[in-house]
């Protein structure tokens, strides 16, 4: 029980930090002046290219793409296999699980191979590609390892065999019993516990690291702005004084 | 000189170099004397407290800029910018690479105003702001052409000609500026161009072009000056009134009003169309120089501003004048404000109001030099891509052998002439030369298949660098040619439109 009892403060902590660190960030996002306009070429002339354009960077990285096909091939496949996961775990947290969350079942399943596989290439690069290496610190290193830790232990409770298999009856009542605040035991499984810890890391980790690239990307002018200034006179900040 | 100098060789295929640690550390612009500095509002010299003076700019500047935030915020480290600097290919310097040129900065940035940064600064690679830091960001922001190469290729946008421009910015404020960007600043304020040219030298100037067209052609073109009333103001790079090849496109202008018979004029006062401010990022001095533009077009009462050939010229008229010295509301709204040069004399082609013969360029071999602040920062027409569609239908229209260079090196991905962003020096000759190395390796290609002899481009600052840098290369200096030399060359004038 006091595993149980810890791990729910920490889970509490998490998701505070988490959820305040993305929304100040987000916030500070929002009401910073651009005071300029700066789109980089090609740049949508309206509002809906925009809106094309943005959903093409975050669903194919399509600026990726154009760039470097093997950092797309490894990228891609770690976050579509991330958010397929994301998308399965969901059932965690619903109930009743929507149907289409049971319906991806299956391949949400197989995503945490894609996942890690694509980490895996992705860190790969940080050691034999000399630009690469010069340009990697410490913490990206270390946000490589916590993910591909994750996925592992992860996979390891779904495709482990019996013996690591994790009652995920008993997972869902503890989550469930975090959000309405009723605490339920947490299964005493290794990986469970590891897995558990880790992502509670990740979530603190992320409004501080280079994660904030997730809600950053909506926000870079020079994706998100619309290229008509002969038109519409743009001012703010600064250059509205 | 062009001894001193190591010429990176071509690559034979488009291999991408090792790094070399340090291999351009030495590269240093002069730093500005103290009346540089102070004639566009910065410390004379290093300021006492120059740690906490930047690191307090850094702040303010980010604080004011979403642009910013973000940048500095979301670089995962793909390593996807790594190749796509010409002066990372040119120099194989590691600093040189996009996202390790703004580490420079960020790593300052994430020291003082960031959690991971104040508590676990060696994790993150933050950094203090030592003399060694403040030293690189002298060396390397001043590497940074501020082209936006990277910024088409980055998943998130960054672009790192922000980065360079703030870093400079927070060198300024703490007094340690660059001499050629600054004393340049200083005399637009004091005289209306960067050359320093004042309105008699320049009047001249044009009188004694007058006489030479008019030997040349038989026809009297004007040039004219300070013409109150004129329909166009024009606003070209001071870089026209006097070299070569820049000269040439001038003329052309000038034959392209003649024949469609509109009436312009130059502006004394507003004798540049250059804007050095935006490389330093002086917010300020950005301002104050677009200001003078606006005060010459309400006093001599034009209806249009039409900028002549100038790439970042065209990135602060296109996409920061209505911000800045807006709106334009006392110009007639039938033509955007401003205009480009290339959509005037588009619209002119396809109205059918020039009478041009191609035949006049038939000894030219022609490719085109996309400039970067045009492909990446601006546009032309009313179409996305006009600014690569434009100045390629004028050529067209005007000669009959046009060959473009390899899609990997034009339109949004072109390769910088290696002289933009303030670095067009020569105490910067060999980071100028090595940068240019991509260009010269996409010309060379098309020089050997279709046996182009002329490199046409529309940007003071391309024209100046190549007509440096060709010959260390091995081509002709004179390759380089103005668009409106071409257009000027095919202009039959005499015939009546
Ligand atoms: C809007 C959602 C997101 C978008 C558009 C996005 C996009 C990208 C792109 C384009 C890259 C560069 C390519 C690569 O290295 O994979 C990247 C890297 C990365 N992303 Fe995301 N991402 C998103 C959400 C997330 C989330 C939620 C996480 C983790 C919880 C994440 C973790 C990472 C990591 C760790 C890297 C760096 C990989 C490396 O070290 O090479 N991303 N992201
Ligand atoms: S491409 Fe963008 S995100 Fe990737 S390393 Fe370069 S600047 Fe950072
Ligand atoms: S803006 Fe251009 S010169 Fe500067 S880092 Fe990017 S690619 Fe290099």
């Amino acid at each position: 029980m006091t595993l149980t009892v810890v791990y729910a403060i920490l889970f509490y902590i998490a998701a505070a930090l988490f959820t305040i660190g993305v929304a100040r960030k987000i916030v500070i996002y929002s009401k910073t002046p651009q005071p300029l306009k700066i789109p980089t070429t090609p740049a949508p002339i309206t509002k809906a290219g925009v809106v094309w354009r943005m959903l093409k960077e975050v669903t194919v990285f399509e600026s990726l793409f154009k760039s470097n096909k093997w950092i797309w091939i490894f990228g891609w496949m770690f976050h579509l296999g991330l958010f397929l996961v994301l998308a399965r775990h969901l059932r965690f947290f619903l109930e009743p699980v929507p149907a289409v969350i049971t319906l991806i079942q299956p391949f949400g399943k197989y995503a945490a191979f894609a996942m890690i596989a694509g980490l895996i290439g992705l860190w790969a690069r940080r050691f034999f590609v000399d630009r690469v290496r010069y340009i990697s610190s410490m913490s990206d290193h270390l946000m490589l390892l916590l993910l591909i830790t994750i996925g592992i232990s992860g996979a390891l409770m779904t495709f482990g065999g019996v013996t690591l298999n994790t009652d995920v009856t008993s997972v869902k009542a503890f989550i469930m019993g975090l959000i309405f605040f009723d605490l339920q035991p947490l299964p005493d499984s290794t990986f469970l516990l590891i897995h558990l810890a880790l992502v509670a890391l990740l979530m603190i980790v992320f409004p501080i690291s280079k994660l904030l690239h997730a809600p950053g990307v909506f926000f870079s002018p020079t994706r998100n702005q619309t290229d008509d200034v002969r038109e519409h006179r743009h001012v703010a900040g600064w250059s509205a004084k | 000189m062009a001894e001193e100098i190591h010429v990176p060789a071509f690559r034979e295929y488009p291999i991408i170099p090792a790094i070399v640690e340090g291999s351009m550390a030495h590269s240093k612009p002069y730093v500005a004397k103290p009346d540089h500095q102070q004639s566009v509002g910065y410390p004379g010299q290093l300021v006492d407290d120059w740690q906490n003076a930047a690191v307090k700019k850094l702040g303010e500047l980010v604080s004011q800029s979403r642009a910013l935030q973000v940048f500095l915020d979301s670089c995962v480290k793909c390593g996807a910018c790594t190749d796509k600097c010409h002066y990372y290919l040119g120099t194989q310097d590691p600093l040189n690479m996009p996202v390790a040129r703004q580490d420079l900065l960020r790593a300052v940035y994430r020291r003082y105003y960031t959690f991971a940064g104040k508590y676990f600064p060696k994790l993150v690679g933050a950094k203090d702001f030592t003399e060694e830091v403040r030293d690189q960001w002298y060396s390397y922001f001043h590497q940074c052409s501020q082209c936006r190469r990277c910024s088409v290729f980055c998943p998130y946008g960054i672009d790192t000609a922000e980065i360079s421009m703030a870093g400079r910015d927070v060198l300024d404020a703490i007094g340690v500026g660059q001499k050629y960007s600054n004393e340049i600043i200083g005399k637009v304020h004091k005289v209306g161009n960067n050359l320093g040219l004042p309105e008699p030298a320049l009047a001249d100037t044009l009188e004694g072009l007058e006489e030479d067209i008019e030997d040349d052609t038989g026809v009297p073109v004007k040039v004219p000056l300070d013409v109150e009333g004129a329909e166009i103001l024009l606003i070209t790079p001071s870089a026209d009134f006097f070299a070569e090849p820049h000269i040439d496109g001038l003329i052309g202008y000038a034959k392209v009003f003649h024949q469609a018979g509109i009436s312009w004029t130059l502006s004394s006062f507003a004798s540049e169309a250059a804007n050095f401010s935006m490389f330093i990022g002086s917010h300020d001095n950005l301002k104050k120089v677009a200001m003078r533009i606006r005060q010459a077009a309400l006093d001599l009462g034009v209806k249009r501003i039409v900028v002549g050939e100038c790439g970042h010229a065209w990135r602060v008229a296109y996409s920061f004048w209505n911000t800045l010295i807006g709106p334009f509301d006392f110009l007639d709204p039938k033509y955007p404000a401003p205009q480009h040069i290339c959509e005037v004399t588009y619209d002119l082609i396809q109205r059918g109001a020039l009478k041009l013969d191609k035949e006049a360029n038939d000894h030219r071999r022609i490719t085109f030099h996309d400039s970067c602040n045009v492909a990446r920062a601006s546009r032309m027409g009313n179409i996305p891509g006009g600014q690569f569609i434009i100045p390629r239908e004028i050529i067209k229209a005007c000669a009959n052998h046009f060959f473009d260079m390899a899609p990997e090196t034009i339109h949004q991905n072109t390769f910088c002439c290696g002289g933009g962003g303030g670095l067009l020096t020569d105490d910067l000759m060999e980071l100028r030369v090595k940068g240019a190395l991509p260009r010269m390796e996409a010309l060379a290609k098309v020089v050997n298949e279709y046996d182009v002899n002329t490199l046409v481009a529309i940007c003071a600052i391309c024209k100046t660098q190549f007509a440096k840098v060709l010959p260390y290369y091995k081509f002709q200096m004179d390759m380089i040619t103005s668009l409106h030399q071409v257009v000027g060359d095919a202009i039959q004038l005499g015939t009546s439109h």
